[in-house]
């Protein structure tokens, strides 16, 4: 098994008011098999040995599912693999004596918590504008009740793959949170269950998107080549199209 | 049924008007350079044409105020844009980069803001240049017309002005390679072959329109003006 030695950078932040700076670390013995985070667990012992606060990192499922470690590597939102969340990413994708840059993902609407970790809450917010359908509670209802067209179901489930990790606002130059909220109204507004409350929604989630101070869209579609489920642009055109159709009726 | 605009200067709102006025933009610079491509006609097809759209009177006028609006809308909303970026990202990446794959991120669709702002004055200077300089009169068919082709051949003789004008035609085309594309995605263009189609066509476009643009001054200069071999003078 050959190890390597990794230098990295890393922005350490005390709390959301506190100046941050990056620190240099550097971590030998470092296995190709490990993962992005397994190294940053070898560098937070290493950091709790020597009694020193260790790198506040979000991560959940590690299984690329959840989208917690949404993290900026070298300038590229969860490293520079395609369709792979940072939980995925191995070492063996970095060779002996290569520097890495970690940083948050930086947005006015992001603020960082501590360290590696922000705050994206913005995006709760965005779901509670609209991002549901309101449905009568009780016992599941039979499922092939309301008929759903296998196409219209293929491209809603491919909407609705989106994690929520924020790698669109973190890559995008503008901050804009337009791929997210794109796939979030593309999902509901394509099924039925969505069209009751389509035009609503989709005037409340753009109006809320705003409100939280993301930037706007360029039509960059770096969100599209940094989304780890590979969530497309299209998204987006489809948000502008229901933005009129539901202004103008 | 919100505001209307309300709606208009939404974030979805202000994209959408972007697009529609830079499609009108270019469909007006297309037609500017069907204009300017007449000093390669008869003597006086130029100042012909000229005379032509005077004579259209009121109706040319609302036409001028029309694409006043149409440009100031559109300028007004990407300066607005980039603020509003700098303002949602008040700290920068220590190191950023391109994931590449279906990025359009290029030299050209990264320098919209500084192209834009570049076209924005160099319309100031060329409407005076050409719409407010001092023109010479010449008969047309026994009617007095303004001597437009003698200005523009003047004007270029200037190696400041020819060389200047084809380098911001070059911004032009940069600004296009990513706006033409960029707007009908902003209109809901979507579907991976129509938009790969509506890149490869935006790009042509930007090519053609900043090489059939920064040509005439080129030639102009280089050729001598009245000396050269494809303009006639009377």
């Amino acid at each position: 098994m050959s190890t390597m030695t990794i230098n990295l950078k890393v922005w350490r932040q005390k709390n959301q008011n506190a100046q941050g700076s990056f620190q240099d670390y550097t971590l030998s013995d470092v296995s190709e098999h490990m993962s992005f985070l397994e190294m940053l667990d070898v560098l937070n012992e290493q950091l709790i040995k020597e009694d020193k606060d260790p790198v506040e990192f979000d991560y959940d499922c590690r299984e690329g599912i959840c989208g917690s470690c949404n993290m900026v590597i070298n300038g590229r939102a969860h490293g520079p693999k395609r369709l792979t969340a940072a939980c995925q990413l191995h070492m063996r994708n970095y060779s002996d004596g290569d520097t890495i840059v970690i940083e948050p993902p930086r947005a006015a609407a992001f603020p960082v918590i501590k360290d590696l970790v922000v705050d994206r809450s913005a995006f709760d917010r965005i779901i509670e504008a609209g991002g549901y359908v309101s449905v009568k509670t009780g016992a599941a209802p039979e499922a092939n009740l309301i008929p759903v067209e296998q196409h219209t179901s293929n491209v809603a489930f491919d909407y609705a793959t989106c994690i929520g990790c924020g790698a669109c606002v973190a890559a995008c130059p503008n901050s804009s949170a337009s791929l997210f909220t794109g796939a979030k109204l593309a999902h509901l507004n394509s099924l039925p269950q969505g069209q009751p409350e389509r035009k609503l929604r989709t005037l409340a989630m753009v109006e809320q998107m705003e409100k939280e101070g993301f930037g706007d869209c360029s039509n960059y579609a770096e969100c599209e080549a940094v989304c780890p489920v590979g969530i497309s642009i299209a998204a987006i055109a489809e948000m502008r199209k229901d933005y009129v159709k539901a202004s103008f009726s | 049924m919100p505001n209307l605009l309300q709606a208009a200067t939404s974030q979805v709102g202000r994209k959408i008007l972007t697009g529609l006025t830079g499609i009108f933009l270019v469909l007006f610079i297309i037609f500017h350079l069907g204009g300017n491509l007449a000093i390669f006609g008869e003597a006086d097809a130029m100042n012909r044409y000229s005379l032509m759209l005077h004579d259209f009177g009121p109706l040319l006028w609302l036409a001028r105020i029309g694409l006043l609006v149409v440009f100031v809308i559109h300028a007004w909303i990407g300066i607005s844009i980039w603020f509003r970026k700098r303002k949602a990202r008040p700290q920068k990446y220590e190191v950023y980069s391109s994931k590449g794959g279906p990025s359009k991120q290029s030299l050209s669709s990264r320098s919209m803001a500084f192209t834009g702002v570049v076209l924005l004055v160099f319309v100031v200077f060329h409407i005076n240049t050409f719409a407010l300089g001092d023109m010479d009169t010449v008969l047309i068919d026994g009617r007095e017309a303004a001597d437009v082709k003698s200005l523009v051949i003047d004007t270029f003789q200037s190696p400041v002005y020819a060389f200047s004008y084809a380098f911001v035609m070059l911004l032009l085309g940069t600004h296009l390679g990513h706006g033409v594309w960029s707007a009908f995605t902003s209109l809901g263009l979507t579907g991976k072959k129509a938009s790969a189609m509506m890149y490869t066509i935006g790009g042509i476009m930007a090519i053609v329109l900043a090489i059939g643009f920064l040509f005439i001054p080129l030639y102009i200069y280089f050729g001598g003006g009245c000396e050269a071999a494809l303009i006639q003078c009377a």
